[in-house]
């Protein structure tokens, strides 16, 4: 570089701006300045990045990072948004919770807010298995129809939630267990059996067969002419709502090797006001009773469409 | 006007023309970077807090982790819940890093799809995980969740769980010459029922024994898959009133 001794003086005529001194083959660099706005917006930054560092968690010492003056962390935020979400409706969650369930229905307004909590509880929880419009589907129960396993009124749909179905997590989870009859009868004797069930609903003959293999095998639980039994969580079976199918090869499929469904209880992820309202949703959508209405008809045949 | 360059610029000049001494400088600025963010991770201590109650997989848990990652599961699934109001309220108290300490790889994942299923676990029955993962329609029709019939059909095959588990113990998964010796038992032993239980339970805590996919005749890839989701999230007690608490008053982090 053969010009590099007089590079602080040479200015280039056409833009007046000095050179840098860098020059390849003849091509030279020029040293024009960073425009103002640009480079002001650059020591802004660094002003930012200052102030942040001092207010905000920031340094990695020798256990633990700087904690930032103003003392902010995400968890901290957290806590505090939830706590401002929870404090906006305390009132209606503590006068559920402190509302015994049973009279919950006594006050409309209550009532009404329960369910409106409870729907939206039943968004996050409950549709993965019961659907979106608690229609149920194939071995997850309607919540839409009055046909009760373990009953429908607030208490028990409340019981329910808490403990589920078959779950390991309670001793006091709703539990039924049939047999399955599939290495106990024979082919011919499945038939008649689920002849015989069908017969309730008028839709098969029933046979002499049948009528005594229900009443030696079934009948303790599903009643004499299948009404089933909530106490012992065993379904109707002379109505048209059929948990794992209503076809004469699903209702033998369930003779000889019975599904048995779990629902996990709720009681320990969902707090207790959360579970009184999701009872009141489920307990609102059609088929909710109240404990007077269940002692007067007890198991009351359900004949309408499922 | 005979000005000879300064020293500094000489330097720069010899920096600039001499390759070998730019990539040691470059080199050493970039690291300066990579330490000052990563370093820290291994020693600060609320990085590599150790909570209460995180065990290694059990071997079955760990095949079907590894099918999780076969399948691609991450693409669509996160296993991150951050410390937000909404995903807190969705899926469960957020992620600690001390989680996911024995997870070669991590299954944080970076996009959400499907749910995140970072506490998965228990939430659902056996039953509902089986159906799911064979026709996820039919139990969540607006689902765009491929179907994975094939796992219930295909027997699990773990060409060498102990050294499944031995590799995973020299990058620093605590597992004992036992579980070592007792992995190829372990894993059919957590999907049988009837076995005997005690010897897993003691080493794995919180085990959940059962047949998975409702066929107890055969150990197939759906058991290994649900005995996984059915863990996940569920080892450390974070939902307790203290716990929560201590969480939310830590500072530096």
């Amino acid at each position: 570089m053969a010009n590099e001794s007089n590079i602080e003086n040479r200015v280039d005529q056409p833009t007046g701006t000095e050179f840098v001194g860098h020059e390849w083959d003849g091509i030279e660099e020029l040293d024009t300045p960073l425009p103002r706005w640009w480079l002001w917006t650059f020591y802004a930054t660094i002003v930012w990045a200052i102030g942040y560092v001092v207010a905000y968690p920031a340094w990695p010492m020798i256990d633990r990072a700087t904690e930032g003056v103003i003392g902010w962390t995400s968890r901290g935020q957290l806590a505090e948004e939830i706590s401002v979400a929870n404090k906006a409706r305390e009132g209606l969650l503590e006068q559920i919770a402190a509302t015994d369930t049973a009279l919950l229905a006594d006050d409309p307004q209550l009532m009404q807010q329960a369910v409106a909590g409870g729907a939206a509880a039943f968004k996050v929880n409950c549709v993965q298995c019961h659907g979106a419009g608690a229609a149920g589907s194939p071995g997850y129960p309607n919540l839409n129809d009055d046909e009760w396993l373990w009953g429908g009124d607030l208490e028990s749909i409340e019981l329910t939630l808490q403990h589920g179905v078959r779950w390991d997590g309670s001793e006091q989870t709703r539990f039924s267990l049939m047999p399955g009859f599939g290495e106990i009868f024979t082919t011919e004797e499945i038939n008649a059996l689920a002849g015989h069930v069908l017969s309730f609903t008028d839709r098969s003959e029933s046979s002499a067969t049948g009528v005594q293999l229900y009443a030696d095998n079934c009948l303790s639980c599903h009643g004499q002419s299948g009404e089933g039994s909530r106490d012992q969580g065993a379904p109707a079976l002379n109505d048209a709502i059929w948990l794992y199918g209503s076809s004469e090869t699903a209702i033998r499929g369930q003779i000889r090797a019975p599904s048995h469904g779990v629902m996990p209880g709720w009681k320990d992820r969902l707090d207790p006001a959360t579970i009184k309202m999701l009872a009141a949703y489920v307990h609102s959508l059609g088929g909710g009773e109240t404990l007077a209405q269940q002692a007067e008809e007890p198991a009351e045949a359900a004949d309408e469409q499922p | 006007m005979s000005t000879e360059p300064t020293q500094a610029t000489s330097r720069h000049q010899k920096l600039e023309r001499n390759i070998t001494l730019m990539a040691i400088a470059t080199l050493i600025t970039v690291s300066i970077g990579g330490i000052v963010q990563i370093a820290p991770l291994f020693y600060l201590d609320n990085t590599i807090e150790k909570v209460d109650g995180m065990r290694p997989y059990t071997p079955l848990e760990q095949a079907g982790r590894d099918i999780y990652v076969r399948e691609g599961c991450y693409t669509c699934h996160s296993q991150m819940i951050r410390p937000f109001r909404d995903e807190v309220e969705r899926y469960g108290p957020y992620s600690l890093a001390a989680e996911s300490m024995y997870d070669h790889p991590f299954q944080w994942g970076s996009k959400r799809t499907g749910p995140d299923l970072a506490r998965v676990g228990d939430r659902y029955s056996d039953e509902w995980h089986v159906q799911h993962l064979k026709d996820p329609q039919s139990v969540v029709p607006e689902s765009i969740m491929p179907q994975y019939s094939f796992l219930a059909e295909t027997d699990l095959k773990v060409a060498d769980p102990a050294g499944m588990l031995t590799a995973l113990r020299r990058v620093g998964v605590p597992y004992t010459d036992r579980d070592i010796e007792m992995a190829e038992a372990d894993l059919a032993a957590q999907a049988d029922p009837f076995s005997s239980r005690e010897d897993l339970e003691e080493r794995y805590p919180k085990t959940q024994v059962r047949d998975f996919d409702g066929d107890p005749d055969r150990l197939t890839e759906m058991d290994a898959l649900v005995a996984y989701l059915q863990m996940l999230g569920t080892l450390v007690d974070v939902k307790s009133a203290a716990a929560q608490q201590e969480l939310a008053e830590e500072t530096g982090r």
